[in-house]
């Protein structure tokens, strides 16, 4: 099966490339920041935790998504997804692997990174954070190639494969449960004290996630002979919509929570990210960026003649996904430590040095993505033609 | 051989990459470590007060591991006395303890970590005693 | 016998994982040394539970409490980040009230009050958030005496504790620290830390091993000699009801930083 991933046209080998030059830079970068130390990001003694964390917090959103189209297909039988799910699940591996890279690099010692293996402390949500990870990228690989492999040899998968996809759909909410109870349990931070935290990661990871997957079939579609299947990206697009209400419901109650009660610990980190606090608004801009592309997102998603149009939901997934890119990947890191415990404001903004490390391993989860979407497809296109070469199931 | 020109070239290249830091570094590099013991503080010792911790021969092979367990029994046990083998005790100390004799890094430590390219990061943060440049 | 490819990598990596595994098991129950060969020095300060109190009636001018800043920064090698105020690194500083107590703010409060330099340092909290989310323990709460400690050998530079710590005590190593350290100044008998570690005040559990005060109590006190008073720092064991710290507790009214958090800090101060 690993030989498709070499067996490409120029288009794919220029797209391989583009990826690589964009790692190597950032990998210099990397080293930069390694010998240098971490002070060659924007991080302070105040903002900690920058673009690096926000990015890992995004991305474990996005891996979890892959049970949106998991437990349809297998604990409901809703066969439209069946062509989706390797897509899902290698999606989630990609996102996996990046969330363990800004793990890497966020860390001022990484070479020590075992110490958390070799000392397992547990009562740190930190610990769990890295178990859940580990076993859920182990989950995805074993499944994804060998339902992959099954299709290949147009068998049905072992019997021992379902215990285990029954297993990822319970694992992959845990990860982000476990990810948002990195924030939800810290004294001190208000902004993040919320016992909502999860559930507002959920939502918007099962917004941000298929919204991306709806925008990777469309690609996959345009780009390949294999077609995911108008209905399938229809039912993905009611899955964003609705995840994507509820998220913005979650921000209201957050919001009337905070206002309502006027407690100044609770509102500030608000009035800070939406209109500046003490002539401080660097962060202004970009959060109501994120607002406003999140109320045209909604906007598009609600009504069905705009969704149904795939041009139009393709627009309104991009809206969707750097809407809550950066209410996620950025702004939820930064509102927690501004201000910071004296009530006093030191702002953030990532360095290029930390930009382009981001976008190496950006990079890197699209080459991983590129690779297995590559290899899943090949696969999919020798099975799912029939023998007169005629695309089994027509396009709707 | 089929291709024995090729093969005889690049096996010559090899032994040539292989051995070139040898070749580089000359006798120098593959001179046998010398540590040397004859810092003023020990000089001032008379020989029988000369012991360090433990024997010569358990500190050349445990003293890496005898440096990590002082480090978690001081650090995380909050113990600071060590009783060697025959009784004696030591304040478990690399900066107080092994540097106040071994005053001379760059003629003890490093000629043996040197040798076998060995960083210990100890020096990062554990202050090196200062040395008078000879 | 042939094997296949498939076949022969699952060998081979099966074999390197369970080899290196035993080995490190093997390795891992390696006895190192007797517990009689370990000892704590017979001069050494113990306590239950140390406490600090802050007596903010005798920091009056800025000279009070530099000097306690600089016997603490001096004697652990505490850089001075000059270059770049984001990587500053401090273990004992000073807050005015509105800082030190946030939440606590009132515009009709007396100017003097507002103006107090009020001495921060790590609380070495009773329950300690900081030590709750470290994923290696690096950071820990010693059971002899209570103190919140810092392993730099463990610390992997997460910046977890920073994150969880609700008095911002804790500094990051954003750079290698030793050029920022006064060379001329610099105490050759404790190390400095590298670049990519979380430090903090560890209450001076290296001069406590020896019978020595903390170095900003012990400056407070040559202070209050110079001046005749009693010292602004005073420290001891909260749990002996006969310590100085107990007794000042018992006649004078304190506060602590964010109690409500429960956190159960050691420091308190009198205004």
């Amino acid at each position: 099966m690993l030989e498709n991933a070499i067996n490409g046209g120029r288009r794919y080998w220029v797209w391989i490339f583009c990826l690589l030059g964009v790692i190597g830079v950032g990998f210099l970068a990397y080293i930069y920041q390694f010998i240098n130390g971490l002070g060659v990001t924007g991080m302070s003694r105040d903002v900690s935790w920058g673009l690096y964390i926000g990015q890992f917090t995004f991305l474990v959103g996005v891996a979890a998504s892959g049970v949106m189209v998991v437990l349809p297909y297998y604990l409901h039988d809703y066969k439209k997804f069946g062509r989706l799910t390797i897509l899902g699940e290698f999606l989630a591996i990609a996102a996996v692997i990046m969330c363990m890279l800004f793990i890497f690099v966020d860390l001022g010692q990484p070479l020590r990174v075992l110490n958390v293996i070799l000392h397992p402390t547990l009562n740190s949500v930190m610990f769990y954070d890295m178990l859940v990870l580990s076993g859920y990228l182990f989950l995805n690989l074993l499944i994804g190639w060998t339902v992959l492999g099954a299709e290949r040899k147009e068998v049905p998968p072992a019997k021992w494969v379902k215990p285990l996809i029954i297993l990822s759909i319970a694992w992959a909410p845990s990860i982000h449960t476990v990810t948002a109870f990195l924030y939800a349990g810290i004294p001190g931070r208000h902004f993040w004290l919320t016992a909502i935290l999860a559930a507002r990661f959920l939502a918007s990871a099962f917004a941000g996630g298929p919204s991306l997957l709806i925008l990777l079939c469309l690609i996959v579609r345009k780009y390949t002979k294999f077609d995911p299947g108008k209905e399938a990206i229809q039912s993905l697009g009611k899955i964003v919509t609705y995840c994507m209400l509820l998220n913005v419901f979650f921000l209201g109650l957050e919001l009337f929570t905070a206002f309502y009660s006027q407690i100044p610990g609770h509102m500030h980190s608000f009035v800070y990210l939406y209109a500046g606090l003490h002539g401080h608004n660097q962060l202004v801009p970009i959060m109501w960026l994120s607002s406003i592309l999140a109320a045209i997102s909604v906007f598009m998603l609600v009504f069905p003649q705009i969704r149904k149009k795939e041009g139009l939901l393709a627009i309104a997934c991009v809206a969707t996904f750097f809407s809550l890119w950066i209410d996620k990947g950025f702004g939820l890191v930064i509102g927690g430590f501004v201000p910071n415990p004296f009530e006093k404001i030191t702002e953030y903004w990532p360095t290029i040095p930390e930009a382009l490390i981001t976008l190496a391993i950006w990079a890197i989860g699209f080459l991983i993505l590129t690779i297995l979407y590559k290899i899943a497809i090949s696969v999919k296109e020798e099975v799912v033609f029939d023998k007169y070469g005629e695309r089994q199931i027509k396009a709707e | 051989m089929y291709n024995g020109g090729k093969i005889l070239i690049g096996l010559i290249i090899f032994v040539g990459l292989v051995t070139f830091p040898f070749l580089y570094g000359g006798v120098k590099a593959t001179a046998k470590p010398d540590p040397k013991i004859d810092t003023p503080e020990i000089l001032k010792m008379t020989e029988k007060e000369r012991k360090c911790v433990e024997s010569k021969a358990f500190m050349k092979k445990e003293h890496m591991q005898l440096l990590n367990d002082w480090r978690d029994w001081v650090v995380r046990d909050g113990n600071t006395i060590y009783t060697n083998a025959e009784g004696k005790t030591f304040t478990m100390s690399l900066q107080n303890t092994c540097m106040k004799c071994h005053s001379n890094k760059s003629k003890f430590c490093d000629e043996c970590h040197n040798y076998t390219a060995v960083k210990p990061y100890c020096w990062d943060c554990h202050i090196a005693p200062k040395e008078k440049k000879s | 016998m042939s094997v296949n490819r498939r076949d022969f990598l699952k060998i081979v990596s099966m074999s390197t994982i369970l080899s290196i595994g035993g080995v490190a098991t093997v390795s891992s129950l390696k006895n190192h040394a007797e517990a009689s060969q370990l000892s704590k020095s017979p001069t050494a300060l113990t306590a239950k539970r140390w406490a600090m109190v802050v007596d903010m009636s005798k920091f009056t001018s800025e000279e009070d409490y530099r000097k306690c800043i600089d016997a603490c920064h001096l004697t652990h090698n505490v850089p001075n980040i000059t270059d770049n105020p984001k990587h500053e690194i401090k273990w004992l500083w000073t807050e005015t009230y509105e800082h030190a107590f946030p939440g606590n703010e009132d515009v009709y409060r007396a100017e003097k009050f507002q103006h107090m330099p009020f001495l921060m340092l790590c609380n070495h909290c009773e329950n300690p958030p900081c030590v709750r989310v470290c994923p290696t323990q690096a950071t820990f709460k010693r059971k002899s005496d209570g103190i919140v400690m810092m392993d730099m050998h463990r610390c992997i530079g997460c910046r977890f504790c920073m994150a969880g710590c609700p008095y911002g005590a804790r500094s990051f190593n954003f750079k290698n620290p030793r050029p920022f350290v006064d060379q001329a100044k610099e105490n050759p008998e404790f190390p400095t830390r590298m670049k990519g570690v979380v430090e903090k005040c560890t209450l001076c559990y290296e001069r406590l091993a020896k019978g020595l005060l903390p170095a900003c109590v012990e400056a407070a006190k040559e202070i209050a000699a110079k001046k005749g008073t009693t010292p602004g720092l005073i420290f001891g064991d909260l749990e002996d009801p006969n310590s100085e710290v107990r007794k000042i507790l018992s006649e004078r009214f304190t506060i602590r930083r964010k109690p409500e958090l429960g956190t159960g800090p050691s420091v308190y101060y009198i205004i």
